[in-house]
């Protein structure tokens, strides 16, 4: 059109159909791969998954290899992480949002934190390395500070070394920036009529916030965050860095012991060349992704039932 | 909608405790200065991150029993082999050119289906078929990386790609490069559905009413007015999948060559880092510290490419008001 060309009607209805076809085939190509994924795994898996697979520690013969070590290392780790990254995700998004007065260092800020989120996850893990592990060389292992006994559950040591609060706060650095972002755009969503009401009444900026501004954010802050926990939990490479074991024979009794999650399990197992091991990964795989889709699952019901429309 | 902003004035005046101003500007006071604390540990991670880099960079450059080890060497060097052989040799190019290899393909792959499932989604589907398909790319977009590359081991390269040709090997860049492909697909295809979706409908209207296929509003009105948005989404697949680790680390092979043949293993600098840190090379030695410079590498190229997309967002996306 642009060239003043007339272009003969069966060739438009020709690329018209093609572009519809391209883009059906494109789909179906998405949808496939996810079908090809999971009956491999389910093929593979199905058969080496039990009770005794469960709650069994990893071992040399696969047929008596179990999971509950890294199952453990993941619940244990994935909760540090939130623990910490979802309240500073959430206080610096309030900060941007709700305080920053438009100026060079807040988009300075903003710019930081889209770049954060593009940094690979496995240079979080050298950074994680160095700063919590080695605590920057500052204090040697052997000459660690100590609180509280070995037996207590408090039990803390400085530097950390390639423990669980090591791996809980590196997987908090490679989501913060995804948890920061997600809870802005959910204030960013809340209607400026509710602020400017409450403010009204009289309200301090901090009651606004408090009161008006996150109740109503809520629901899609909540998912932002089970969203980045998924994230987290599927992580391995910052943790593999960071000096997470492959094979650890007991689950984490405080802060400080070692740890495997399942996604590192799952890599040791697939990346040896006997079959059985194979499977092993396939069924360690499959309870991967049962945690996954219990995440998810919570995500859409608090989507759904939570979420009032804001505006009438 | 009166309800939360109707409860919480009556919860403020039930509370009624009558609290003096200066009470309220302390309390006021240090929550900003708790948020900013918070706010400034993002700035702090970045500072951190390149001060460990720069410096564990250095100390690479600088071993006084490498002198052989130098910037202009790392970056132009065609032969990686820090742990084989007499000498070893430390120059990128062959870590450089093994990610892009396997980046490359995973770009061929995923780019053109994902924008083509974009188009589907925001311009043909059916509301239904569309939150159907959502959650589909919704479960591909939560599923560990290290699944796909178990993926690729089992899958891809034994049932897709050794059946085509024998050169392929059990570790090759093209069933890692897909594997990476599949991961990114649904990056691709979200961010491009909503560049797309962002294109006012009106627009869409005026190309119908004269005349126009649909093709004619897709291919001529819908893309071009979304095409910041789509790129910048390109440019993000991208940077993921050239720090993407554990795909590379099981499928991709271990053997870093110079090479832009497929079926070839190649090592990515990614796969490197795993190889250095997972193995039992002394913390002084020069094999470990160079993972540091190869991180650094690493950094920078992602973060060239964040920026880039940053920019080309803010700068070239078409506002309709």
């Amino acid at each position: 059109m642009k060239t003043g060309r007339t272009i003969p009607q069966a060739k438009r209805i020709l690329s018209n159909r093609l572009m519809w076809a391209a883009c059906l085939g494109a789909t179906t190509i998405a949808v496939l791969v996810l079908s090809a994924l999971l009956i491999t795994i389910a093929i593979e898996g199905t058969g080496a998954l039990s009770w005794s697979f469960l709650t069994s520690f990893a071992s040399r013969k696969p047929a008596q290899a179990g999971i509950i070590a890294p199952l453990m290392g993941s619940i244990w780790v994935c909760a540090i992480c939130a623990i910490v990254a979802i309240p500073v995700g959430i206080g610096t998004a309030i900060y941007l949002e709700e305080y920053a007065r438009r100026s060079r260092i807040k988009s300075l800020i903003q710019l930081n934190i889209s770049n954060l989120s593009g940094v690979p996850s496995i240079v979080y893990g050298i950074l994680a390395l160095v700063a919590f592990v080695r605590f920057f060389g500052i204090r040697s292992a052997d000459d660690a500070w100590t609180f509280g006994n070995a037996e207590s559950i408090f039990y803390l040591q400085i530097p950390f070394g390639p423990s669980v609060i090591a791996g809980g706060l590196t997987l908090a650095l490679v989501v913060l920036p995804i948890m920061i972002i997600s809870s802005q755009e959910a204030l960013r969503s809340v209607p400026q009529s509710l602020r400017q009401a409450a403010l009204a009444l009289g309200s301090t900026q901090w009651q606004v916030v408090w009161h008006v501004t996150l109740p109503a954010a809520l629901p899609t802050i909540m998912t932002g965050a089970i969203l980045s926990m998924s994230r987290a939990i599927g992580e391995a490479a910052p943790l593999l860095v960071i000096g997470g074991f492959l094979l650890v024979f007991q689950t984490p009794a405080n802060l400080m012991s070692d740890f495997t999650v399942l996604p590192l399990q799952i890599y040791n197992w697939a990346g040896r060349p006997q079959s059985d091991f194979h499977k092993i990964a396939a069924a360690a795989i499959i309870v991967q992704l049962v945690v996954l889709l219990a995440f998810n699952t919570i995500a859409i019901i608090i989507r759904q039932k939570l979420q009032r429309p804001l505006q009438s | 909608m009166t309800s939360i902003a109707a409860r919480t004035a009556a919860e403020i005046s039930q509370r009624g405790r009558i609290r003096s101003a200066a009470f309220h500007g302390l309390f006021e006071g240090s929550i900003k200065v708790i948020l900013i604390a918070l706010t400034l540990l993002s700035v702090l991670t970045t500072v951190v991150i390149i001060a460990v880099l720069v410096k564990e960079s250095i100390g690479f450059f600088t071993m006084a029993d490498h002198p052989e080890i130098s910037l202009w060497s790392f970056f132009t060097g065609t032969e990686w082999s820090p742990l084989l052989g007499a000498k070893p040799l430390f120059g990128v190019l062959p870590l450089i050119s093994g990610t892009l290899l396997v980046t490359a393909i995973a770009g061929i792959f995923a780019m053109p289906v994902g924008l083509l499932t974009a188009v589907f989604l925001s311009e043909y589907a059916s509301p239904r078929t569309r939150s159907i398909l959502k959650s589909v790319l919704e479960v591909l977009a939560g599923v560990p990386t290290v699944v796909y590359g178990f993926f690729a081991l089992t899958f891809i390269t034994p049932y897709l790609l050794q059946p085509l040709s024998s050169s392929f090997g059990t570790y090759n860049a093209m069933g890692a490069g897909i594997a990476v492909g599949i991961m990114i697909l649904p990056i691709v295809c979200s961010l491009s559905e909503d560049a797309l979706r962002a294109v006012p409908q009106s627009l869409r209207d005026g190309a119908y009413a004269l005349g126009a296929t649909k093709f004619d509003v897709t291919a001529k009105v819908v893309i071009p007015a979304g095409l910041s948005g789509v790129v910048a989404a390109f440019l993000l697949a991208l940077t993921r999948a050239i720090g993407e680790t554990m795909i590379v680390a099981l499928a991709a092979g271990g053997l870093a060559q110079l090479t832009v043949n497929p079926s070839q293993q190649v090592q990515t600098m990614t796969a490197y880092m795993v190889q250095i840190f997972l193995g039992d090379a002394p913390a002084a030695g020069v094999e470990y510290r160079s993972s540091y410079a190869v991180a650094f590498t690493l950094f920078l190229i992602t973060f060239i490419m964040t920026w880039t997309g940053a920019i080309i967002l803010k700068r070239y996306r078409e506002e309709y008001e």
